[in-house]
């Protein structure tokens, strides 16, 4: 027996090890940096504790500006993306030839180089002195004035982070509500045929209670996923996203943390502790607000 | 005879109606098609266009009539591609492999060993999935960055090995093996290790596939951390490379030689997704998420 729970801590200790040395220990060590005032990053020395980290983060205008980007995408994204994404799924749910063909397609993008794709964003979306790009064509066509999207006005270049974000967001929700509504049990629906119930009614009082757990997980990863935002940005805006004026909480950590304007470990753990602080407490509430709404 | 008509007509129109409900639906869903494969054929477009045919369209083309492969030439010799789609490829099958190692091992141990402590280890396994990415990126940079390891693939490699996530996934798998083939084996004088690679696995084959997949998926764009543990090009993942090609690379605006880098930074994973679509698009309903 004895010989047994070595065994078993054996087969353990390459996690045990991973886990310790690159999630656990750094778990602990970004609360210490948060609270360490004028830490050093060459000399790794401190004044003392403290919470002028926190107070320097929530006073600095690049942080306002990127919580208040975040905070756009979050409330535009999630909403516009997941209920697109259950048309799209009661779309593919109503047909039966090319079903497989289109899920395939809708899937795509989510094996892509975000990075890559948003590169391809960028030229379709950009104005420069050669070209208007593809999309001021389009709204030329309809009798608009052209747009710079990527250097534009600040709306503009809103628009496009949140049409990107969808855009990449789109495959895992549609693939997860399609599967959803495919795992519905047909003799609710044969029921509600039996008895004539309008097609609205058996959407509202079948379905949707049916997939309601789906699409809060949904919700939430959704909500945490869009927290998070920083390389599509990146993809679209370049690496200096300040100078865009359209960093993100998480592009304004690793810009505290490394490139031109980093060497601030501190203030780039209070910005990160800041920002969990802000997910959990929104997956709290929407965890309570499920436990209301949804049926199990 | 008049009821028999009528029964038609409500039929016909019925049948109409659900045939135009039918044809929407159709629209819809290839307006979106076209939305999410524009983008990719505006890649490919663009870089099959000369770099004077491109610049010369003040308004675009939506074909070209003469393409040219001088883009993709441009891309690997101006700007170090085969060296980044090199390190990216380092990157991912040694990540993949050694994450693969531990998480069998890990789930073996809490699928199949009985040893003290079992349970409150997995309860605390389980509870670092919640912990974001971002939080503990921070220190691993410093500490990564302290043990000299930055621009080596040691130092991209390292952190990126353990996934709490897949250790659960496959425990779950391993589990539903039945214990009557484990205790046969042990009657059998079958030591635990061979009886892991024996049996085991290759019963979990689809389990390991699936997640072989995901973390080769995720390897292929990481960004963040590759980003910021190398700013010696000659460690450049993909993902860096292309950044640092749109901030950099190729002079003036090239791009048609931008755009060839792109279509050959995507081609490998959209190659692995059209053969394995099924078992892809299985694992990630199973539980990925991008984020």
């Amino acid at each position: 027996m004895k010989n047994n729970n070595l065994k078993g801590w054996l087969y353990l200790l390459p996690a045990i090890l991973f886990l310790g040395c690159f999630m656990v220990y750094p778990l602990i060590d970004v609360l210490v940096y948060s609270f360490e005032e004028g830490y050093n990053f060459a000399s790794q020395t401190s004044f003392g504790l403290g919470l002028y980290n926190y107070a320097y983060v929530l006073h600095d205008g690049y942080f306002l500006q990127a919580v208040k980007n975040t905070f756009i995408l979050v409330i535009i994204t999630v909403p516009l993306s997941t209920g697109v994404a259950l048309l799209i799924s009661l779309g593919l749910n109503a047909i039966k030839p090319l079903r497989n063909l289109y899920q395939t397609i809708y899937f795509l993008p989510y094996v892509t180089n975000t990075l890559a794709v948003g590169l391809v964003f960028m030229i379709l979306f950009k104005k420069t002195a050669y070209t208007d790009g593809m999309v001021n064509l389009l709204i030329h066509f309809f009798g608009g004035e052209s747009v710079d999207f990527i250097d534009g006005p600040y709306w503009a270049k809103m628009f496009v982070m949140c049409f990107y974000t969808v855009w990449v967001v789109m495959p895992f929700k549609v693939l997860i509500l399609t599967s959803a509504l495919a795992s519905v049990n047909p003799d609710y629906y044969r029921a509600a045929r039996v008895d004539a119930t309008p097609k609205r009614r058996i959407f509202t009082r079948i379905t949707l209670p049916m997939i309601s757990p789906m699409v809060f997980y949904l919700i939430i990863t959704g909500f945490i996923g869009a927290f998070k935002a920083y390389s599509d940005e990146v993809a679209l805006f370049g690496t200096d996203l300040n100078a865009a004026g359209m960093n993100t909480i998480v592009g304004y950590v690793y810009d505290m943390l490394y490139g031109d304007s980093g060497g601030y470990p501190s203030y780039a753990s209070a910005a990160a502790l800041i920002l969990f602080v802000i997910v959990l407490t929104i997956t709290c509430v929407n965890l309570l607000v499920s436990k209301k709404h949804v049926h199990y | 005879m008049a009821n028999q008509v009528d029964y038609e007509r409500i039929g016909r129109a019925a049948r109409a109606r659900s045939l135009a409900g039918k044809a929407v639906i159709y629209a819809l869903l290839t307006l979106w098609a076209l939305m999410v494969l524009f983008p990719f054929y505006w890649m490919v477009l663009s870089s099959v266009k000369s770099y004077s045919a491109y610049n010369s369209e003040y308004v675009p083309r939506f074909f070209t009539l003469s393409p040219t492969l001088q883009n993709y030439a441009d891309a690997f010799t101006a700007v170090s591609l085969g060296r980044y789609f090199l390190n990216t490829l380092i990157f991912t099958l040694v990540t993949t492999a050694v994450m693969l190692a531990v998480v069998v091992l890990a789930a073996f141990a809490f699928a199949r060993l009985e040893f003290k402590g079992k349970n409150i280890a997995f309860t605390l396994f389980l509870s670092l999935m919640m912990i974001p990415n971002e939080l503990v990126v921070i220190t691993n940079f410093v500490t990564i960055t302290n043990l000299g390891l930055r621009n080596t693939f040691t130092g991209l490699i390292l952190p990126s090995v353990t996934s709490v996530f897949y250790i659960y996934l496959l425990k779950e798998n391993f589990e539903q093996i039945p214990g009557e083939l484990y205790r046969a084996a042990k009657v059998d004088g079958t030591s635990d290790f061979k009886y892991l690679l024996r049996v085991m696995l290759p019963i979990s084959q689809p389990t390991i596939v699936t997640i072989t997949i995901l973390k080769i998926i995720e390897c292929w764009n990481a960004y963040v951390w590759p980003r910021l543990i190398t700013d010696n090009e000659a460690y450049f993942l993909v993902s860096n490379g292309i950044q640092e090609i749109r901030e950099n690379g190729f002079g003036r605006e090239n791009i048609p030689a931008m755009m060839a880098a792109v279509v050959v930074i995507s081609v490998p994973l959209i190659v692995l997704f059209l053969i394995f679509h099924k078992k892809i698009m299985a694992g990630v309903s199973r539980g990925g998420t991008k984020g």
